[in-house]
């Protein structure tokens, strides 16, 4: 396992900014820049911040209208009724019913455009590219960055540089200009704030950053407070909230499901997420939010009475809540918000309670 | 001039008559960044140098805190539980972890002073 770390377009551009980097998906990214993960998290939620999030996979599918069709037998969504730029969060699903990735889908001219997690993007390539039978053109466009733009600020700041994109509604794209330079934009982000993602050109992507930057209300965020930032606003990530064993049922994520695709089941692993639908589940991901100061991180087993009854799956301290934060599986009776759990770090319990998600709530841009 | 000496660990200890004071040093508040939780040691418990005492939290992840000399935990700084800011505000002051009554006071000649740990920190980025 001697790979070669990979660089995304931004690499030296990290470093210049006094990035800290680590490895990350097989990519080189940047945790922390030198004002710090809290701080970092704080600018997000009060101004504005600038996330390379190049390593993702941005991956379209062109053909002819059966590209719907056809992709609809892994991802579980109505896309033929998706209106055009318009973004709907969702999953690979494999034939346990369980989730390969999430990701997010969005109806373009001639086909579809997805977003992949870093880590799973080539696998999810290859499964995607075994369910077609009828021929598509598949692209996972590693000449494209993906730079995402979050916070309150960011609209007034991204319209100044990239005219148009306040029209946009949260969950819908749209082909837009940077300095002469074609960009797709979406108004999407996992920060729990409005906000954009941008796709352009590597060589542009640099410029976009640096032009961003002179205004002082928006800053370069790293993965640590985009970790936080995710985890305050209650959404998973994949390979420790998500994998191939959860289905979107236990993992309480329905909304990633088509409202009539809920009835038919019509997808691989179907038979499965219908069985959990009509029958129940058996655990299932809650909000858990412990009593004193105490941080509960991935891996810390959970109990109720006495009883081993589930596993935090993402953990913290939230800037913003100003309190421990935490999320995980439960076995379905200790499911109930209110439950009381004691979660056991470094040996000792310590008291939590099942809570709603997220944490922290803002409102999106509709 | 109080004799602080500081351990390859990170943690700084300063002794007045066999008491010792321990707590992270400030180049360690700082690669831990935002400290958010601290747990210090039970009154009473004995401890020895090298051994697992307390426990620092910052946003991105928890740290053992080694105490760098053995003995009996006279006292905890229950101010950095209350408030684990003042571990990054005052490190090697207001941020100190416990306090130690020494069993071995020969083990302080194996720590370093302030010059030659500065000198390791250098030498040995993090």
């Amino acid at each position: 396992m001697n790979q070669e770390i990979l660089h995304t377009s931004l690499f030296n551009f990290h470093q210049a900014c006094g990035a800290k980097l680590v490895p990350f998906a097989g990519y080189a990214m940047p945790v922390q820049y030198p004002l710090g993960i809290a701080a970092e998290h704080n600018f997000v939620r009060s101004k504005a911040g600038i996330f390379d999030v190049s390593h993702m996979g941005q991956f379209s599918i062109k053909g002819d209208e059966t590209v719907c069709k056809q992709l609809e037998q892994i991802v579980p969504l109505d896309l033929a009724s998706l209106r055009l730029n318009q973004s709907k969060y969702s999953f690979l699903i494999n034939d346990k019913g369980g989730i390969n990735d999430d990701l997010i889908v969005t109806k373009v001219k001639d086909g579809i455009n997805i977003v992949l997690n870093a880590a799973c993007k080539h696998n999810d390539v290859l499964q995607i590219k075994s369910v077609f039978k009828k021929p598509a053109k598949f692209m996972l466009h590693d000449e494209l960055s993906l730079i995402a733009i979050q916070g309150p600020m960011a609209v007034s700041i991204l319209e100044s540089f990239i005219p148009g994109i306040s029209n946009l509604k949260f969950m819908n794209g749209g082909s837009f200009v940077f300095k002469g330079q074609p960009a797709y934009v979406t108004r999407s982000g996992y920060t729990g704030e409005d906000g954009f993602e941008v796709s352009i050109a590597n060589a542009s992507a640099k410029d976009l950053c640096e032009t961003l930057l002179n205004n002082s209300n928006i800053t370069m965020i790293g993965l640590g407070a985009r970790d936080s930032l995710r985890l305050e606003a209650g959404l998973c990530l994949y390979g420790h909230d998500l994998n191939s064993d959860i289905t979107p049922i236990e993992a309480d994520l329905l909304f990633g499901i088509a409202k009539q695709r809920r009835e038919t089941c019509d997808f691989i692993g179907g038979s499965i997420v219908k069985n959990h639908l009509l029958n129940g589940i058996k655990k299932k991901r809650v909000g858990i939010q412990p009593e004193g100061k105490i941080i509960a991180r991935e891996h810390t087993k959970v109990f109720h009475e006495g009883k081993e009854v589930g596993e935090i799956t993402s953990g913290g301290f939230g800037p913003s809540v100003g309190f421990a934060v935490a999320m995980g599986y439960v076995n379905i009776e200790c499911s109930e918000v209110g439950t009381s759990l004691q979660l056991e770090v470094r040996g000792k319990q310590y008291p939590a309670k099942v809570c709603l998600l997220p944490f922290y709530k803002k409102s999106y841009a509709k | 001039m109080p004799d602080i000496k500081y351990s390859k660990k990170h943690e700084w200890v300063l002794v007045e008559g066999n008491i010792g004071t321990v707590g992270i040093t400030k180049y360690a508040a700082e690669q831990l960044g935002d400290i958010v939780f601290a747990e210090i040691p039970d009154l009473g418990k004995n401890i020895t140098s090298g051994g697992e005492t307390a426990v620092v939290e910052s946003v991105k992840a928890a740290s053992d805190v080694y105490t760098p000399i053995s003995g009996e935990v006279t006292e905890g700084n229950s101010a950095i539980v209350t408030d684990p800011s003042l571990i990054n505000k005052d490190p090697e002051g207001q941020g100190w972890f416990f306090k130690v009554k020494l069993s071995n006071p020969g083990e302080l000649s194996s720590l370093m002073n302030k010059a030659d740990y500065d000198k390791y920190v250098l030498e040995n980025p993090s």
